[in-house]
C-alpha cells in the first residue's frame, strides 16, 4: 500500500469541498467504514493521494421511520444496525435480512450502507492489480476465462456484477438515495439509476460525481398488505459472496397479489428487476405452480457464459422459493 | 511428436527392447533392526479392550520394560491440555512472523508477472538508490521446482527461466516494509515472453508449449512429495511411475478383467488445493561472522539447516535454526525455500537480520499445493466381491514441480492378484506442488473408495461387508480397520442406511463410508536429552518443532510418566537445532519417533537417579520407585518423600541422559537415510451423513464419525484435535477449496482467503471421534501417527454419502453447485 494523507471531515460541506480537490493521478477519496476502500488499497487497485474520513460527520447515522415518509437511513448507518433495528425488521424484512446476511459480523459492524452501495465489484479480474496494468480487452478476458461467478444477463458489454447485496433489497423496495454536491446542491436518485454497469477503467460504478456525497437512503412507506422475503444463495453459509440473491416484495389483498417486485442481484451487471415475472403474479394468488412459472419467466433470456450456466438454474430455484416465502411471510 | 531425448539419466533406469522404460526399485531393503545387545521381551500386542495377546520381541537391553495399556498409566494416555495453550491464546507465543530483532530489515520479493519467459536483463540500480534500501539480491538459482536432467538446454541463460506467474526473481531488504515494497517496484526486468500452458489436459497435448525444454527430476522433501528418479518424459508428461512407494505391479490385469464378473471403469477428477496455513512461510536470517541464525516457520528445522549449509557452503555447526512455534504446516514447509534463499543472501550483503515472510497471495501461488488429478480407474471383481484386477492410469499437475501421483492405495489396501498402475506428472506453468497431508493418497482414495462402493452396489453387497472380505492384509492397519468398521457401524447407525436416492423432496439425505490408509513412518535419526537438575526440576530437549500438534506436551507427558511427575512439572524444550536431532513434523511421524527416544532417555535418568537415591533411602536402586510426585521404596508407603526433596538430598548438580529412537523391534519394510517405513500402516475409517439440495447443488456435510487408530494414543485430547482438523480439512477439500488460474495470464485469481473458499464454522459438521488404543509392540511407547490418516477418507466418505443421498455419483471435486448440478444431470 502506498502512503496517503488522512483528513477527518466534520461536515458534509467540508467533505464535498475536499473531494472536489481530486485530480487525475492525485485522487481524493471518501472513506466511511473503509471496508472496501482498504481492500482496494491493499490490493494495489486504488492508490489515493488523500483519504477523507466521513465517520466524524454528525447527523448521517440516523434511522427514522414515518408512516407517510417511509424509512430514512443516514449514509453512515452500519449494516449490523440495519439488521437489528426494529423499524427495519418489522416493516422492511427483506432489507434487514439482506443486511444480516452480508459479509461477516466484524465487517457488518464497520460497513455503512452508503459505502456498501458504492463498493466496487468483487470480480476476481477487477480485484487483481495485474489486470489493471496488463491492458487488453477486459470483457474478452472474462468471457474466455474464469467466469463462473459472473453475469448471466446483459453480459454483452461487461460481465462483472455489482457487489452490494443490500442493493437487491433496496431495488425491490423502490428505494432512492440522496446525493449532495458543492453548495449543498441536493438530488434524489432511485437506486435503479444510481448503479452503472461496472467498468475496470472508471473510478466508480455509480452516477455519483467525484465531488458528491451520498447522504441518505430512503424507502417509501409500505402499502398495507406488504409482504417480503430475501434470500442470498452462496456456496457457503458462514460467509460468502452470493451466486445470486433475490428480494421479493408483494402487496397482497387477501391471497391475491396486487403489486409485485422481484429483484435479482449478482446475475447482471446491476441488480435486475424480473419485470415479466412480476406481471405474472399480479392479480393472482401465489401457489407452487404460479411460483414455478414466475421463476421460469425470471430467468428467461439469460445468456450464460462458458462456465456459469449453472447459475441460471440456481437463480430459478431461488426466485421460486423466495416468491413462496414472501407470500407466506 | 518429437521425443524429448533422455540423455543424462544416470540413475539406473534401463530401456528394455520394447522401448518402455522401467524404473528402479523403491527404497532400499533395510538391514536387520537394532544391532547390539538385546533381550527377548514379552510385550502386549493387540487392540486394548478387544483382545490383548503377548508377543515376544527382540528389544535392545538398555530400553525400558514395555508399558502396560493406558488405563494403567498416570500421564501417558491422559487428555492433558496443551502446556503452551495459554501462550498461544494470549498472543505471547512468538511465531516466526512475530520475530523482531534489533536492526532487523524488511524483505520484499520481486515476482514475475508472466507465466513463462526468459529474463533478458535486470536493472536494480534505481532500487539500490532508494532511501532505506540496504541490499538487493537477484536470484541465480531457483528452489522448489523440478530440475532439468540436462541443464545444458538452458545453459546460456543468466537467470532462472520464469515458469510461473509469481515466481520470485529478486529481493530487496530495507529499513521499513514500505521502503522495501517501493524499491522492489523499481527493479526493472526485461522479459522475453514464451508460450505457456496452465491447464492439465492442455499441457498433455502433443503440441502444447513445453514448460521445460527437456526431461526433469524432482527429489522429494522430507515431507514426502517429489517424484521417483529416472522416469521418461515426453513433452510435459513425465512417467509412468508404475511402482509408487516401490510397490506393484503384479499379475496380469488383462487376464484379470477377462476373468471378472463385474468391471467398473470410470474417471475421477480432483482439483488443486493450496495449503493455506495460518502463518505463511517465512524466515528471518541473521548472518554474522560467527555463524548464521535462522528463525523459520518450518516443519523441519533439520531441512532448513541442511539446505542453508549446502547453498551457502557453511558447516552445519555454523547454522542454527530456531522455531519456537510454527503457525501450521501441512507438508509444504520444508527447507529454506526461495524466500529463505533471498533472506540469507540479503542478510549476508546487508550484515543485518532480514525478515522475509510471504504474503497471502504468494503463499497460495508459490507456497505449495496439492496437485490436481485425472484418474482412470478400472476394477474387476467376482460376484462374491473378491477383486481380480485393478488398473489405474492417472495424470496430475504439480505445476513446475513433480510429485502429482495419486498414492499407493491401489496396490496395497485390498487383496487383488492383478494390479497395474501408471501415474504421470504433467508440468504446467503454475506454482510448485508440495507434499500435502497424505500426499497422493487423498486423491487416490477419493476414486478407489467410490469404485469399491460402486462394486458393492453392483453385486448387492453391503459396502462394509465387502471391505471385510477384501481388506485382509494382516497388517496392523487392516486389523484396526476391521475393528473400526464394526464399532463405527454400530455407533453411526449404519444399519439404518436406506437405498440410494430414497428421499422424494429436493433435499436428499444419505450416508457414506470410506477407509483410510497411511504409512507408519519413523524418523530414524531422533534423539532426546533429559536432565534432572539438583533441585529436582526436570527438562527435556529435542530438536523437533511444534507445528500445532502439541509436541511439547506429549514430550512432557512421556518424561513425566517415567519420573512419576505431572507433565506441567517438566520443562519441555523444542524448536532449536542445537538440541538433539528431532523428527520432521511431516509424514505423521513426530510422536512415533520422539516419544520412544524421550522415554528411553527419561528411563535412563530414572535409573541413574534411583542409584543415587539408593543410599538416601537405604534401599537397593531396583526398589526405588517414582510415583505421584514422590519417591519411595517399593512396597513401603511410609518411605515416600516428595520428588524435589529426595533429589536435593541426593546432592548432585545434574543428571543428563540422551537416548535415541531405536528401530522398530520388527524392523522396517524399507528405509531411506532419514526414514523407516513399517510394513504396517495406519488405518482409520470415516462415516459421513450429507444433505444435498438437488435444486441449488449445495451439499451440506451434517455429521462425520471418525474412527481412528494411531498405535498408543499418548494424549487422546490432542489426538482428537488432529482428527477434527483432518475431517474439517477433508470436508473443505471435498466441498470448497480450489485454486483458480486464469489460462490467459497464468495468474491465480483467488489467491486470497475471500475467493479461495475454505470451510467455515457453519459448514463444519458435527464430528465424533472414536479412538482405538492399539499396541503393536514395536517401540518403547508404541505410538504411531494420525495427522494424515485423519484427512484421507473424508472426501471419499462424503462422495459415497452423496451417492446414497441422490443415486448419482459425483466423480469431480470439489462438490461445488456447478459440479453437483452437472453430476445430478448426468
Ligand atoms: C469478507 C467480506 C465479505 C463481504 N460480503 C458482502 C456481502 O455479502 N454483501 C455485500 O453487500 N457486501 C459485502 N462485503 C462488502 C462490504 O459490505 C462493503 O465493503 C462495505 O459495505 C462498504 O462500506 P464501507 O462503509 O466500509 O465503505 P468504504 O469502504 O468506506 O467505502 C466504499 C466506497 O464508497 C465511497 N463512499 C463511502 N461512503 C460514501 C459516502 N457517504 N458518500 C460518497 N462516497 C462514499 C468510498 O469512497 C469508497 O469508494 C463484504 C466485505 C468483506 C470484507
Amino acid at each position: 500500500m502506498q502512503s496517503f494523507e488522512w483528513v477527518d471531515a466534520e461536515s458534509v460541506e467540508q467533505a464535498v469541498t475536499l473531494l472536489g480537490e481530486s485530480k487525475d493521478g492525485r485522487p481524493v477519496v471518501a472513506k466511511a467504514g473503509g471496508m472496501d476502500l482498504l481492500d482496494l488499497m491493499k490490493g494495489g487497485v486504488l492508490s489515493p493521494h488523500r483519504v477523507v474520513n466521513l465517520k466524524g460527520i454528525k447527523g448521517l447515522d440516523g434511522v427514522r421511520f414515518d408512516a407517510r415518509q417511509g424509512l430514512e437511513l443516514g449514509a453512515l448507518v452500519t449494516l449490523s444496525r440495519i439488521s437489528r433495528e426494529p423499524e427495519v425488521r418489522n416493516r422492511f424484512v427483506a432489507l434487514s435480512e439482506a443486511a444480516e446476511h452480508a459479509a461477516t459480523p466484524q465487517v457488518r459492524n464497520a460497513a455503512t450502507i452508503g459505502g456498501n452501495l458504492l463498493q466496487r465489484p468483487r470480480c476476481w479480474y477487477f480485484r487483481n492489480e495485474h489486470f489493471h496494468q496488463a491492458g487488453g480487452d477486459d470483457l474478452a478476458r472474462v468471457r474466455d476465462g474464469q467466469n463462473q461467478y459472473h453475469a448471466i444477463f446483459d453480459n454483452q458489454r461487461t460481465a462483472m456484477v455489482h457487489a452490494s447485496t443490500p442493493a437487491t433489497a433496496l431495488l425491490a423496495y423502490g428505494a432512492s438515495v440522496e446525493l449532495v454536491g458543492p453548495g449543498g446542491k441536493t438530488r434524489t436518485v432511485p437506486v435503479s439509476e444510481l448503479l452503472l454497469p461496472p467498468d475496470m477503467k472508471r473510478p466508480r460504478d455509480t452516477v455519483l460525481a467525484p465531488n458528491e456525497l451520498l447522504t441518505r437512503v430512503r424507502i417509501p412507506a409500505p402499502a398495507a398488505g406488504t409482504r417480503a422475503a430475501y434470500h442470498k444463495q452462496g456456496e457457503r453459509e458462514s460467509y460468502d459472496w452470493p451466486l445470486c440473491d433475490v428480494a421479493v416484495v408483494l402487496q397482497l389483498d387477501g391471497r391475491v397479489v396486487r403489486q409485485a417486485a422481484i429483484a435479482m442481484g449478482w446475475v447482471a451487471p446491476t441488480p435486475r428487476r424480473a419485470t415479466e415475472a412480476e406481471k405474472l403474479l399480479v392479480g393472482r394468488p401465489v401457489d407452487e405452480e404460479l411460483a414455478r412459472q414466475v421463476a421460469k419467466a425470471a430467468v428467461a433470456g439469460a445468456t450464460p457464459l462458458s462456465k456459469n450456466a449453472y447459475k441460471v438454474s440456481i437463480l430459478e430455484t431461488v426466485v421460486r422459493r423466495t416468491v413462496l416465502a414472501a407470500a407466506k411471510a | 511428436m518429437q521425443d524429448v531425448k533422455d540423455t543424462s539419466d544416470t540413475r539406473g533406469a534401463t530401456t528394455p527392447a520394447d522401448g518402455q522404460k522401467t524404473q528402479e526399485a523403491g527404497p532400499a531393503k533395510p538391514p536387520p533392526p537394532n544391532p547390539g545387545p538385546a533381550r527377548q521381551q514379552a510385550m502386549p500386542y493387540g487392540i486394548v479392550g478387544q483382545r490383548l495377546e503377548q508377543v515376544t520381541r527382540r528389544v535392545p537391553v538398555d530400553e525400558p520394560p514395555p508399558l502396560p495399556e493406558n488405563a494403567k498409566l498416570k500421564s501417558i494416555g491422559k487428555p492433558v491440555s496443551r502446556l503452551d495453550g495459554i501462550e498461544k491464546v494470549t498472543g505471547r507465543a512468538r511465531y516466526t512472523f512475530d520475530v523482531q530483532l534489533p536492526g532487523m530489515l524488511w524483505g520484499q520479493r520481486v515476482l514475475a508477472p508472466l507465466p513463462h519467459a526468459r529474463i533478458k536483463s535486470i536493472d536494480t540500480s534505481a532500487a539500490e538508490r532508494y532511501p532505506g534500501v540496504r541490499a538487493v539480491h537477484v536470484m541465480e538459482r531457483l528452489l522448489s521446482t523440478a530440475k532439468l536432467r540436462d541443464p545444458k538446454a538452458e545453459q546460456g541463460n543468466r537467470y532462472p527461466t520464469v515458469r510461473y506467474a509469481g515466481q520470485p526473481i529478486a529481493g530487496v531488504a530495507a529499513d521499513s516494509p514500505r521502503a522495501a515494497e517501493a524499491a522492489a517496484r523499481l527493479i526493472k526486468v526485461e522479459y522475453e515472453p514464451l508460450p505457456h500452458v496452465t491447464d492439465l489436459e492442455e499441457a498433455m497435448k502433443e503440441n502444447a508449449p513445453r514448460v521445460f525444454p527437456g526431461p526433469t527430476e524432482q527429489p522429494s522433501t522430507a515431507g514426502g512429495g517429489g517424484a521417483p528418479p529416472g522416469l521418461p518424459q515426453k513433452g510435459n508428461v513425465r512417467g509412468p511411475d508404475s511402482k509408487p512407494l516401490g510397490m506393484g505391479p503384479r499379475g496380469d490385469v488383462q487376464r484379470g478383467f477377462a476373468e471378472s464378473d463385474v468391471v467398473i471403469d470410470v474417471e475421477y477428477r480432483t482439483q488443486v488445493q493450496t495449503h493455506v496455513p495460518m502463518e505463511p512461510h517465512g524466515l528471518v536470517a541473521d548472518w554474522r561472522d560467527e555463524g548464521l541464525t535462522l528463525y523459520a516457520s518450518t516443519q523441519y528445522m533439520g531441512s532448513v539447516r541442511d539446505e542453508a549449509a549446502e547453498y551457502f557452503d557453511l558447516p552445519k555447526s555454523k547454522v542454527r535454526v530456531i522455531c519456537d512455534y510454527t503457525g501450521g504446516g501441512f507438508g509444504a514447509k520444508y527447507g529454506i525455500g526461495n524466500f529463505g534463499l533471498l533472506a540469507i543472501h540479503l542478510s549476508r550483503k546487508a550484515r543485518a537480520p532480514v525478515r522475509m515472510v510471504l504474503d497471502r497471495r504468494e503463499e497460495h501461488v508459490s507456497g505449495g499445493n496439492r496437485p490436481n488429478s485425472i484418474q482412470r480407474l478400472k476394477l474387476g471383481a467376482k460376484k462374491d466381491g473378491s477383486l481380480v484386477a485393478i488398473q489405474l492410469k492417472a495424470w496430475g499437475s504439480g505445476g513446475v514441480a513433480g510429485g502429482a501421483g495419486v498414492g499407493f492405495c491401489h496396490s496395497t489396501l485390498y487383496e487383488c492378484p492383478n494390479v497395474q498402475m501408471e501415474q504421470y506428472d504433467v508440468f504446467t506453468n503454475a506454482g510448485p506442488c508440495a507434499a500435502f497431508r497424505a500426499p497422493g493418497q487423498v486423491q487416490g482414495i477419493f476414486g478407489l473408495e467410490q469404485s469399491i462402493d460402486e462394486l458393492a452396489e453392483r453385486i448387492g453387497m453391503d459396502p462394509l461387508a465387502l471391505r471385510n472380505k477384501i481388506d485382509v492384509s494382516r497388517t496392523d492397519d487392516a486389523v484396526a480397520r476391521a475393528h473400526e468398521r464394526r464399532v463405527g457401524a454400530e455407533k453411526f447407525g449404519w444399519s439404518k442406511r436406506r437405498p440410494a436416492g430414497s428421499d422424494k423432496g429436493p433435499i436428499k439425505r444419505g450416508v457414506g463410508f470410506a477407509q483410510s490408509q497411511w504409512l507408519y513412518l519413523v524418523h530414524r535419526n531422533t534423539g532426546c536429552e533429559v536432565r534432572v537438575l539438583g533441585d529436582g526440576s526436570v527438562e527435556a530437549f529435542s530438536g523437533t518443532q511444534d507445528i500445532g500438534t502439541g509436541t511439547r506436551t506429549i514430550l512432557a507427558q512421556v518424561v513425566a510418566e517415567e519420573l512419576g511427575l505431572r507433565p506441567e512439572d517438566i520443562g519441555a524444550h523444542v524448536g532449536d537445532s542445537r538440541y538433539p536431532p528431532g523428527p520432521a513434523s511431516g509424514g505423521s511421524r513426530v510422536t512415533s519417533s520422539l516419544t520412544p527416544a524421550a522415554r528411553n532417555a527419561a528411563y535412563r535418568c530414572a535409573r541413574d537417579l534411583a542409584s543415587r537415591l539408593a543410599p538416601v533411602f537405604q534401599a537397593s536402586a531396583d526398589d526405588i520407585v517414582f510415583a505421584d510426585g514422590k519417591v519411595m521404596v517399593k512396597g513401603k508407603a511410609s518411605s515416600a518423600m516428595p520428588f524435589r526433596d529426595a533429589v536435593k538430598k541426593a546432592g548432585f548438580n545434574e543428571i543428563a541422559h540422551r537416548a535415541e529412537r531405536r528401530d522398530d523391534y520388527e524392523g522396517y519394510m524399507a528405509v531411506t537415510p532419514e526414514m523407516g517405513i513399517s510394513r504396517h500402516g495406519i488405518g482409520g475409517v470415516q462415516f459421513a451423513e450429507v444433505a444435498v439440495d438437488t435444486e441449488t447443488g449445495i451439499v451440506k456435510v451434517e455429521r462425520v464419525l471418525a474412527v481412528h487408530d494411531c498405535g498408543r494414543p499418548i494424549n487422546p485430547k490432542l489426538t482428537e484435535s488432529q482428527i477434527y482438523g483432518g475431517v474439517i480439512q477433508g470436508v473443505s477439500y471435498a466441498l470448497y477449496e480450489e485454486r483458480h488460474l486464469d489460462a490467459g495470464s497464468g495468474h491465480q485469481l483467488n489467491a486470497n482467503v475471500d475467493q479461495y473458499k475454505i470451510v467455515g464454522s457453519r459448514e463444519t459438521p458435527s464430528i465424533e471421534v472414536i479412538l482405538l488404543e492399539q499396541l503393536g509392540a514395536q517401540s518403547s511407547t508404541d505410538a504411531r501417527g494420525v495427522a494424515e490418516p485423519a484427512n484421507v477418507a473424508t472426501a471419499a466418505a462424503v462422495a459415497n454419502a452423496f451417492y446414497n443421498a441422490t443415486g448419482k455419483r459425483i466423480r469431480t471435486l470439489p462438490m461445488t453447485p456447478a459440479n453437483v448440478l452437472a453430476a445430478l444431470r448426468a
